[in-house]
């Protein structure tokens, strides 16, 4: 079972956000299913863990349903992420959750990226801002981002007068790279380590099997840094 | 069982009043609240460390020392000693002269320290954090153990025939907790040791506090120190009480939303739920307090916060005497159920009779580094003739 999380940081409802989340996650677990693979999708809505990710970042500890979500991310198989455009860049509540997520949750995670906004001037926000974000955070991130301004969502509802490259043509190919990914990994999520590029202990680690204190003793003198 | 309170000496704005305390006054309250918690039958005091405003908690041995003098019988104790930080000679140095001042009523709690620049301030690097933990106290465990010591290590500069003075009263060094919340490296070097771990159980949720006991306590076994069960659990807490729940809840709510740490985010109600924190009554504050060992296990200290966030001294003292009327309850309630082979936290006393009694473990010399003897090497046949006390 491929486990799809699809963090969404739409503020209204219904939000373009979401919608766009929406046609992605069904594109996603259709391209997942077409490889034969079985494919669980669950959406993460950040507005109403807004009040939570502000006290995480005072007290250093996540609440209640914010634990759950980042939990959900942390052992996802495939992301996929969709934020509104403020200010030339990711929303603040966006970036905020990615901000509390531990360190290396995400190792090694496919990821799509995709923004909305009001006016297609911002399509490179994708290019500027999410990427490179979820470089840092080393994600795998699929070649194809979906970017939708409000005038793409009037092309979906009425194909009819659409062109070649319409968000669905866009949504499909994106959904298809990322589904190749999710498929091709052992699954499991980042714990699991699926494309064997965190050679780097997790804190998990340290709990199930520490580093025995000698080699503590003899990493403190060598260059480590802990 | 032993039951205590810890600070940080945090100089904050009492948020009903806009007042804040001076230094000076900061620092006699935590005097009074030391006399206090003695008067009241606690067992330990435990203060420290901090290098910046707005804390009075730096240079803990002097604060101790002077607790020391006007106190009988209550253990002084750290929270947390610096061990990154400061020079572990000069940890030695301090707390043996502290055992000897007050007869042996000290032991410490290592901490790595959370303040970023305060590293920088004293020629250290915080991402060095755990590697300056780990080398710094294996130097002052041999400080504190071997009279004449040769050492070189990455992070200070190296020792020849070095001798710790004044060596451990009766020659047994004071005990040692270590204290982390999501470290798991430091409840491993407590574990190697056969140290105390201790968690701060304060501001974070249990959950982090029962995942470093249950490593801590696993590791301990490992090592062949005893049982995991018997291991030395040491546990913070954080409570507010009055007679009657609600008054407790009224009276606390401004100081917890303008707390230094929490203050401004969290709602007191979310934060009591997440984290140990207990407001009410005593009788609820003795109900939360004995369900910690839950999680914990059977554990032997317990020590809480009562004086931050600008509490001022007198509603302190009132929670000493709350707290000192619910005392023999606590103990009670500790004690029941508790298997006979759960060791009590190690004294000084206690320690000495398992040394096979104490002895003086002065180091005799004849000269000093101006006279040139003092360079001495351990295999220096002089060394053990003035071990013997021969010179």
């Amino acid at each position: 079972m491929k486990r799809i999380v699809i963090v969404s940081a739409g503020l209204s409802v219904p939000s373009s956000t979401r919608l766009l989340a929406d046609l992605l996650g069904e594109a996603t677990e259709g391209a997942i299913r077409a490889r034969g693979a079985e494919v669980s999708v669950e959406y993460v809505e950040l507005r109403p863990l807004a009040h939570a990710l502000a006290d995480h970042l005072l007290t250093g500890f996540p609440a209640g349903e914010l634990s759950t979500a980042l939990e959900a991310v942390r052992a996802a198989d495939g992301l996929i992420v969709v934020t509104p455009v403020f200010s030339a860049s990711y929303s603040g509540l966006f970036k905020t959750f990615f901000d509390v997520l531990d360190q290396g949750a995400i190792d090694g995670t496919p990821v799509l990226i995709a923004a909305t906004a009001g006016t297609p001037r911002h399509s490179l926000v994708l290019e500027h801002a999410l990427r490179p974000l979820f470089s840092y955070l080393r994600a795998v991130v699929v070649p194809t981002g979906v970017f939708a301004a409000s005038s793409d969502f009037g092309a979906v509802a009425g194909s009819a007068g659409a062109g070649a490259d319409t968000i669905g043509k866009r949504v499909e190919r994106a959904a298809a790279e990322l589904a190749v990914l999710v498929t091709a990994s052992g699954g499991g999520g980042a714990a699991h380590d699926p494309h064997g590029h965190g050679s780097s202990r997790r804190v998990e680690d340290e709990f199930d099997n520490p580093t025995p204190f000698e080699e503590l003793l003899r990493g403190a003198r060598g260059d480590s840094i802990r | 069982m032993q039951i205590g309170i810890f600070t940080v000496g945090d100089v904050t704005t009492d948020p009903t009043t806009g007042r804040t305390p001076t230094e000076q006054e900061r620092i006699r309250a935590t005097v009074e609240i030391a006399k206090k918690a003695e008067d009241i039958g606690l067992d330990v005091f435990a203060t420290g460390e901090h290098h910046n405003p707005p804390f009075i908690a730096s240079a803990p041995t002097t604060t101790l020392a002077y607790i020391g003098a006007q106190t009988e019988r209550i253990i002084l104790s750290t929270a947390t000693t610096l061990i990154t930080t400061t020079d572990p000679v000069l940890i030695a140095e301090n707390y043996a002269k502290l055992q000897h001042l007050t007869g042996g009523r000290v032991d410490l709690m290592m901490g790595r320290g959370n303040t970023g620049p305060v590293y920088p301030w004293f020629g250290k690097d915080i991402r060095q954090g755990i590697n300056l933990a780990v080398e710094n106290y294996a130097l002052l465990h041999r400080l504190w153990r071997e009279d004449v010591i040769d050492w070189e290590g990455r992070f200070r500069t190296p020792l020849q025939g070095y001798t710790a003075t004044p060596r451990p009263l009766d020659g047994v060094p004071p005990f040692v907790w270590h204290g982390s919340i999501r470290s798991p490296e430091i409840a491993e070097q407590a574990a190697y040791y056969g140290d105390g771990f201790f968690h701060n159980h304060i501001f974070w949720p249990a959950s982090h506090t029962a995942q470093m006991v249950s490593l801590y306590r696993r590791r301990y076994e490992h090592y062949g120190h005893g049982k995991a069960e018997e291991a030395i659990v040491g546990l913070g807490g954080q409570f507010f009480m009055r007679k009657n729940s609600q008054d407790a809840w009224n009276e606390f709510r401004p100081y917890f939303d303008n707390a230094p740490v929490y203050g401004h985010g969290p709602s007191l109600e979310d934060f009591t739920e997440a984290t140990p924190l207990t407001v009410g009554s005593p009788q609820q504050v003795l109900e939360r307090t004995l369900s910690f060992q839950e999680y914990a296990g059977h554990y032997q200290r317990q020590l809480f916060l009562v004086d931050h966030a600008g509490l001022p001294l007198k509603t302190v003292l009132e929670q000493l005497d709350l707290l000192g009327e619910i005392l023999p309850d606590l103990r009670k309630g500790f004690a029941e159920g508790r298997p006979a082979n759960i060791p009590d936290a190690p004294t000084h006393a206690s320690l000495v009779s398992a040394a096979g009694g104490g002895h003086d473990s002065t180091v005799y010399a004849e000269g000093d580094s101006a006279t040139g003897t003092s360079d001495r090497a351990p295999e220096d046949p002089d060394v053990e003739r003035i071990l013997e006390g021969e010179l």
